[in-house]
């Protein structure tokens, strides 16, 4: 659609599809100059925070995994780590490797949904995962079974791949036998070969000039690719625990918008793959190390649209890393620890698949929750989202329209947004103001 | 259902509103019948899945979350209007999910404890089902839905056949898989005597108690249509297992607890409270 009159020119896209929730773009432009970018996401508040309140700590894993059905275990995890600290429980040894498991699976089967059927397409020329099938078939199939193998390890622990149901405070409700874990492996050497596949394929991709100064913010872990553990480190040097996270990162509504703004030091910055590779690339396996040598790929990625290099390669990781802990595991004696309820506030992030998803719990004497905090990794990029479009846009005037509208659309879905967790109609609004 | 001879494969779109996107994700967990699901049906609407995103008129909606908008209200009468077969896919759309607990308390509240500048916020102060609003020809329940599920419905559509799933209890379910039982075992407040089949009971195999993600069972003893018997269920609950009032009222009152009975035997026990 667009509409012409002698001043202003507004370019509207009713929706950019592949990604999740609902969302609008609305950029305004004067002559050759971005004056305003709105990323507006009006996917309708669902109030989890809210209704946490007055319920019991055995119910949360349960509800929250319902504020997202593309990372239920990130939102899981979170909470139960929120809330073990809050008892003074340590979660080690075999039940500590099945979370870490579990974890693997969610990001396996998350990121080879994005790469193969919501970003790939972009760089192919396709409307879809769907649509690419028709000419390529063997490789969206080869992407879909990648992505079975993810679901397989939540299936097999968890009961089901969305929103599963072991996870609690302490442990599980049922831990696997090691022979129910071995039955995995065929099919994780399998995918683990195509994961391969995938860093040489999207290595191929042609990719627009376009690197930039990110603070990047993640876990870091002594001796692993963080999942639930580690401290928030940011490239600009912060270094903090999760407990202190919320004198840092600071929330802002912003009045267009229903998620909220999240900024340390008063800046935007970034999360997810990208800064996770980039602040943890010493702790990738020989076989990732090998792979990105192999393609002459040197770490840091500082260009957004090589997310869907990250993230390949964090699938491999994550199969090479299943695979390993599946080796090591021995079940535990018994599927959770006990929990001695006490009152107290607890605070944890861990690594979603699109970055840190930060927590905080306040419980009292009989275990009901009286405060609940949830930092969703969306809502964390959302500021470093428009700040990037401020900066593509000026190569982007010049494009009818349309095409600017579809360049916008491709720049979101790099970084993954999940508009469900902060909110997936993406309605993009250029307005362009002459200066005459 | 849809003319065998018409040349046009049957147009499909998939709407969301209020939710999650996990019965969304269900549909792309399909995986291979994902693909031969896009032989047989033309996906004119999916943008989850899809940046092709072609208007109506369709012959068969899926409808994921509930209505919390004054816009999403209007929205869904126009897919309605749109649409030959209109199904509901989850909790939240059937029974307008997790989020309809704010049903039960003062959304301006909520808003407040979760944004600092309630009054950009827009909202409903009610989370409903889709059929409150239009005529729903299936619902299709869970939380998530069950992907075999989904596929059967889909394919009894393409065939002529009016859907019918199971409507008895997860126990059921239980027995055919052979679990122990882990209300009796285990004393657990195990919603499944009231549950509707559907997950292949997975939360008793897994050692647990099931929450009632699929909603209401059709009642055993009453017959197919009448709701199952939650008063016996939550008095055990009380009086065995030693629940007090309000904590059977948060038994009742979770991912489906806004549809009938559950909605209504946690409001007894809130009252108890
Ligand atoms: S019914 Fe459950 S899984 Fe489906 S969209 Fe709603 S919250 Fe998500
Ligand atoms: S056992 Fe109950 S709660 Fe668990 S998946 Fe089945 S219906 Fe849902």
């Amino acid at each position: 659609m667009s509409e012409e009159t002698a001043q202003t020119r507004t370019i509207a896209v009713d929706m950019v599809a592949r990604v999740e929730g609902e969302g609008a773009l609305r950029v305004t432009v004067k002559g050759e100059t971005v004056q305003d970018v709105e990323l507006r996401i009006f996917e309708p508040p669902r109030f989890f925070e809210a209704f946490l309140r007055g319920r019991h700590y055995e119910e949360v894993p349960d509800i929250v995994a319902r504020i997202c059905g593309i990372c239920p275990v990130a939102y899981q995890m979170s909470a139960v780590h929120a809330l073990e600290w809050v008892f003074g429980l340590r979660i080690d040894g075999g039940l500590r490797d099945l979370r870490r498991l579990l974890y693997c699976g969610e990001w396996i089967e998350s990121h080879a949904l994005h790469v193969y059927m919501l970003q790939a397409p972009d760089f192919l020329g396709y409307e879809s995962g769907l649509a690419m099938a028709k000419d390529q078939a063997a490789v969206v199939t080869r992407g879909l079974r990648l992505k079975k193998a993810g679901n397989a390890i939540m299936t097999l622990l968890g009961g089901r791949s969305v929103h599963p149901v072991s996870v609690k405070v302490g442990g599980f409700s049922r831990v696997p036998l090691r022979r129910e874990l071995e039955g995995l492996k065929d099919e994780l050497l399998w995918a683990r070969d195509a994961a391969v596949e995938t860093v040489h394929w999207v290595a191929d991709f042609d990719y627009p000039e376009f690197a930039l100064d990110y603070n990047y913010v993640a876990l870091r872990h002594p001796n692993e690719y963080p999942f639930n553990e580690g401290r928030v480190v940011a490239s600009s040097g912060l270094q903090i625990s999760a407990s202190e996270f919320e004198q840092h990162f600071i929330e802002h509504q912003v009045d267009y918008s229903n998620a909220l703004h999240c900024k340390l030091q008063g800046s935007s910055y970034l999360v997810g793959p990208l800064a996770r590779l980039n602040l943890n690339q010493e702790h990738l396996t020989p076989l990732a190390r090998q792979v990105l040598a192999d393609r002459r790929i040197e770490l840091p990625l500082r260009n957004p649209f090589q997310g869907i290099i990250a993230r390949s390669v964090e699938i491999l990781y994550a199969l090479e890393e299943s695979l390993r802990l599946i080796e090591l595991y021995e079940s535990p004696s018994e599927p959770a620890l006990p929990v001695v309820v006490r009152p107290g506030t607890g605070m944890a992030c861990t690594e979603a698949p699109r970055g840190i998803l930060y927590h905080r719990y306040e419980v009292d004497v009989d275990g009901v929750i009286r405060d609940v905090k949830i930092v969703p990794p969306t809502s964390q990029n959302q500021a470093r989202i428009e700040q990037d479009l401020r900066l593509f846009m000026p190569r982007l005037l010049r494009l009818p329209d349309k095409g600017a509208a579809l360049a916008c659309e491709r720049i979101i879905r790099c970084y993954d947004p999940c508009i469900s967790c902060a909110t997936h109609f993406l309605n993009l609004e250029i307005k362009r103001e002459s200066i005459a | 259902m849809f003319d065998p001879d018409e040349r046009q494969r049957p147009r499909l779109a998939v709407v969301k509103f209020a939710s999650c996107d996990g019965c969304q994700l269900s549909i792309l967990n399909l995986e291979e019948d994902l693909l031969a699901l896009g032989r047989m049906l033309d996906i004119a609407y999916f943008p989850e899945a899809s940046s092709d995103m072609r208007p109506g008129p369709y012959d068969i909606a899926l409808v994921e979350g509930s209505i919390t908008t004054a816009e999403d209200a209007h929205r869904i009468l126009a897919l309605r209007q749109q649409t030959k077969v209109l199904i509901t896919i989850g909790a939240c759309a059937t029974a307008g999910g997790i989020q309809a607990l704010r049903n039960w308390a003062d959304v301006e509240s909520f808003k407040r404890a979760v944004y600092p500048s309630p009054a950009y916020i827009q909202s409903l102060s009610t989370s409903t089902p889709i059929s409150e609003h239009v005529h729903v020809d299936f619902e299709l329940w869970g939380c998530p839905i069950d992907k075999g599920q989904l596929l059967r419905v889909i394919t009894d559509l393409l065939v002529g056949v009016q859907p019918r799933l199971p409507a008895d209890s997860v126990c059921l379910e239980c027995k055919r898989r052979g679990n122990v039982c882990v209300l009796v075992a285990k004393g657990l407040p195990c919603l499944g005597p009231v549950t509707r089949t559907g997950c292949g009971a997975i939360c008793p195999g897994m050692g647990r108690d099931c929450y009632g993600c699929f909603g209401p069972s059709e009642g055993a003893r009453k017959g197919p249509g009448l709701p199952p018997n939650t008063t016996s269920l939550a008095r055990h609950f009380h009086s065995e297992l030693q629940l007090v009032p309000i904590e059977v009222m948060r038994r009742f009152r979770g991912i489906n607890g806004y549809v009938s009975p559950f909605r209504a035997e946690s409001d007894i026990w809130e009252n108890k409270s």
